[in-house]
């Protein structure tokens, strides 16, 4: 498996100013994204879901260089992408690619869905104004649009319609690697089906690797190979998806998982429910030691004292919680 | 079990300068005390028009065209202004998905809740009010209920709003609750603890409640049974065993079949082709046609009656005509 993108101790801080009760402004930090680390694989959906303002789009913007990191490392195919100023970002650009959750606020309503899709060729010289027409015509048609769509405006389109025209500016500049910030929270059940099969699809036929970002667990867990789980700016946990539904390890993994209703009476009502208590904690101070303690059914002193490190306790299984620091330490001894 | 609330063949429509559009359309079901109805539904269904016709709420340009709410046996329907206000709030209240619609930016949560107090039940001192708000407060699981009643809305998480205007509405010992969807705006965790209140209200108080929703695992949580909205009718209805595991509306089959589940790997995902026709053009025939793959052509040509598919089961569907065979 050959890595695309490495993230090593990614930190994206806010400065946040404050009006101070006796001393004029006081500056605080947001730790919007704090210490992550993981890979992503050529050609594989890495899925990441957690509560809102858990830092899940703010990762993916630092990502894109949309952000300046803070600290920590970006590493796109081998090359370290973490210092490089807007100019020299430029031939990455193409590469990587961002679909956004509102459809709507990303597309120019004044501009053609033809203008909107040949703008992300812009930097294609290579390509004659003729192929450029042809190619808006082989995108629409690949995410399921047809050619009469290519003269109308973005209002003229149902919300999966925007999405996919979305979809089709994306892939204009030929991008190896897509962020999807909420692709489908926007949209209606029965579309949010339309949209994640035509991802799939299009992984498929031009092997392309996402960001899949959302805070339905359903459907992350459909669509990714793996997934991980932030909370408070930290990744908690990260495994297959299926290992991850199977055995999840860290207790805030289990809880998330139990409080997604499933569509089935019966297994809903039989279902034992853990239900956490209370709401996540502001991030400007977030709880010391593990930040997950002041919910946690199971935490300790240590857990309020000291933050667990983020490690693979099983092959491929990564958590951070004390409870498997026994785990822990025999693969280290071994 | 006495019914609390019978509509029959409700039909609100909104009046445009590009025509009528039939957002409700010949609705009818019955409710009992502690009874929970889901209604689901993509959106634009008329799953907010119904509830607010119910509420005697529609929007300006809307009016309810047809039918009757009995509302524990008297027709709400056309009743004035000043009696529906007196029902509203006390013996029917309504909860959103936004808190701020009913919840006042300016006055503290604990003045807010015994303006309302006020108003309904003039007999009650200063003393008892201030009891049954802290109460109530204590009910939906707000802790130091005492300190959050002094804060004002902004100061409170989404969570905490939505706990805070569910009380807001049990103030007054309503016999019937209609929530719209009030978890859609969060998170699961959240969502999982209101849910896990609506139950308890529903036990303790026999509260009748109209949960509507796009979410058919919260559906499966907690109702007892549920109605299938399109384009402003009710296409299928059943006890809520029933509609999951014998439903027989394919809009029904579609919307189960296109969702991903945490509790099955590898259920392909099996989209609904094609979105909702537009309510302003008149349909001929049954509104889900176009993206039916077991239409036939009867169906574009009529729109299908009402056919019972079991006890208490309804179904919009041709396929269900007595006389209907499956290799035609
Ligand atoms: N531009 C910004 N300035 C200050 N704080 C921000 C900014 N963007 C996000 N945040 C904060 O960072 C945290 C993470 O936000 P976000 O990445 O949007 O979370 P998610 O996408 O998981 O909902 C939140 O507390 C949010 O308020
Ligand atoms: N104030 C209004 N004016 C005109 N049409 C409206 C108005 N309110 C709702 N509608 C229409 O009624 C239909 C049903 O809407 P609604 O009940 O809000 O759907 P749902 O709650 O199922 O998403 C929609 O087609 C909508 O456009
Ligand atoms: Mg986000
Ligand atoms: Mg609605």
């Amino acid at each position: 498996m050959n890595t695309i993108l490495s993230v090593k101790n990614l930190k994206k801080y806010f400065p946040i100013k404050r009006e101070g009760k006796f001393f004029g402004v006081k500056h605080d930090v947001l730790k919007a994204v704090d210490d992550v680390s993981f890979d992503i694989y050529e050609g594989e959906t890495l899925g990441l879901v957690g509560e809102s303002g858990c830092g899940k789009t703010t990762l993916g913007r630092t990502i894109m260089r949309l952000y300046d990191p803070t600290g920590g490392k970006i590493i796109f195919k081998g090359d370290d992408i973490t210092e490089l100023d807007q100019k020299q970002l430029h031939p990455y650009r193409k590469d990587m690619h961002m679909i956004f959750q509102d459809p709507y606020a990303s597309l120019n309503p004044r501009m053609t869905v033809s203008e909107i899709i040949m703008e992300s060729m812009i930097n294609d010289t290579a390509l004659s104004a003729s192929q450029r027409k042809e190619k808006v015509l082989e995108l629409l048609d690949l995410v399921g649009l047809n050619s009469d769509h290519a003269t109308r405006f973005p209002h003229e389109f149902s919300g999966g319609q925007r999405q996919r025209v979305g979809i089709a500016r994306s892939l204009a500049a030929n991008p190896k690697f897509i962020v999807c910030d909420e692709p489908i929270s926007a949209l209606d059940v029965s579309i949010q089906a339309q949209v994640v099969n035509l991802l799939k699809d299009l992984q498929k036929r031009l092997g392309l690797t996402y960001l899949f970002i959302a805070h339905d667990l359903s459907m992350v867990q459909y669509i990714s190979d793996r997934v991980g789980v932030m909370y408070l700016g930290r990744m908690v946990e990260l495994a297959s998806s299926e290992e991850l539904y199977k055995s999840p390890l860290h207790p805030y993994t289990t809880a998330l998982m139990s409080a997604v209703p499933v569509p089935d009476p019966d297994k809903e009502r039989q279902k034992r429910r853990i239900i956490v208590e209370g709401e996540v904690p502001s991030p400007i101070n977030p709880p010391s030691g593990c930040a997950f303690n002041t919910r946690c059914p199971r935490a300790t002193d240590k857990c309020r004292g000291v933050a667990p490190s983020f490690t693979e306790v099983t092959p491929n299984h990564f958590v951070a919680c004390h409870l498997f620091d026994n785990e822990k330490k025999e693969e280290k001894i071994q | 079990m006495n019914n609390i609330l019978e509509v029959k063949e409700l039909s609100t429509s909104f009046f445009t300068k590009f025509g009528e559009i039939k957002a409700v359309d010949k609705i009818s079901f019955t409710l009992e005390e502690g009874e929970v109805i889901a209604i689901v539904g993509e959106s634009g269904s008329g799953k907010s028009v119904a509830s607010m016709s119910i509420m005697g709420l529609v929007d300006t340009g809307g009016k309810i065209v047809n039918g009757q709410i009995l509302f524990n046996g008297k027709d709400v329907v056309g009743l004035k202004e000043k009696e529906m206000e007196k029902i509203r709030g006390s013996e029917i209240s309504m909860i959103f998905q936004d808190p701020m619609t009913c919840l006042n930016p300016v006055f503290t949560i604990g003045s807010q809740m015994e303006e309302s107090l006020k108003l309904h039940f003039k007999e009650m001192t200063k003393a008892q009010r201030h009891e049954k708000i802290i109460n109530m407060l204590d009910m939906v699981g707000i802790a130091n209920p005492e300190q959050r009643a002094k804060q004002y809305p902004h100061e409170l998480s989404g969570g905490m709003r939505q706990r805070v205007m569910i009380a807001m509405s049990l103030l007054c010992n309503p016999k019937l609750l209609i929530a719209d969807e009030p978890t859609t705006a969060l998170d699961v965790t959240i969502q999982a603890q209101i849910i896990d209140l609506m139950r308890n209200i529903k036990e303790e108080f026999n509260t009748a409640i109209i949960l509507i929703t796009h979410d058919l695992g919260v559906v499966a949580s907690i109702a007892d049974k549920v109605m299938v909205m399109y384009c402003g009718e009710v296409v299928e209805s059943a006890e809520v065993r029933k509609l999951y595991y014998e439903s027989k509306h394919p809009y029904t089959w579609g919307l189960l079949k296109a969702l991903p589940r945490l509790d099955m790997k590898d259920n392909e995902l099996q989209p609904i082709p094609g979105s909702t026709p537009d309510l302003l053009l008149e349909h001929e025939g049954c509104n889900f046609f176009e993206r039916c793959e077991y239409a036939m052509e009867c169906c574009r040509k009529a729109k299908p009656p009402v056919f019972e598919a079991g006890e208490a089961h309804k179904v919009k569907c041709w396929r269900y005509h007595p006389d209907f065979k499956e290799d035609i």
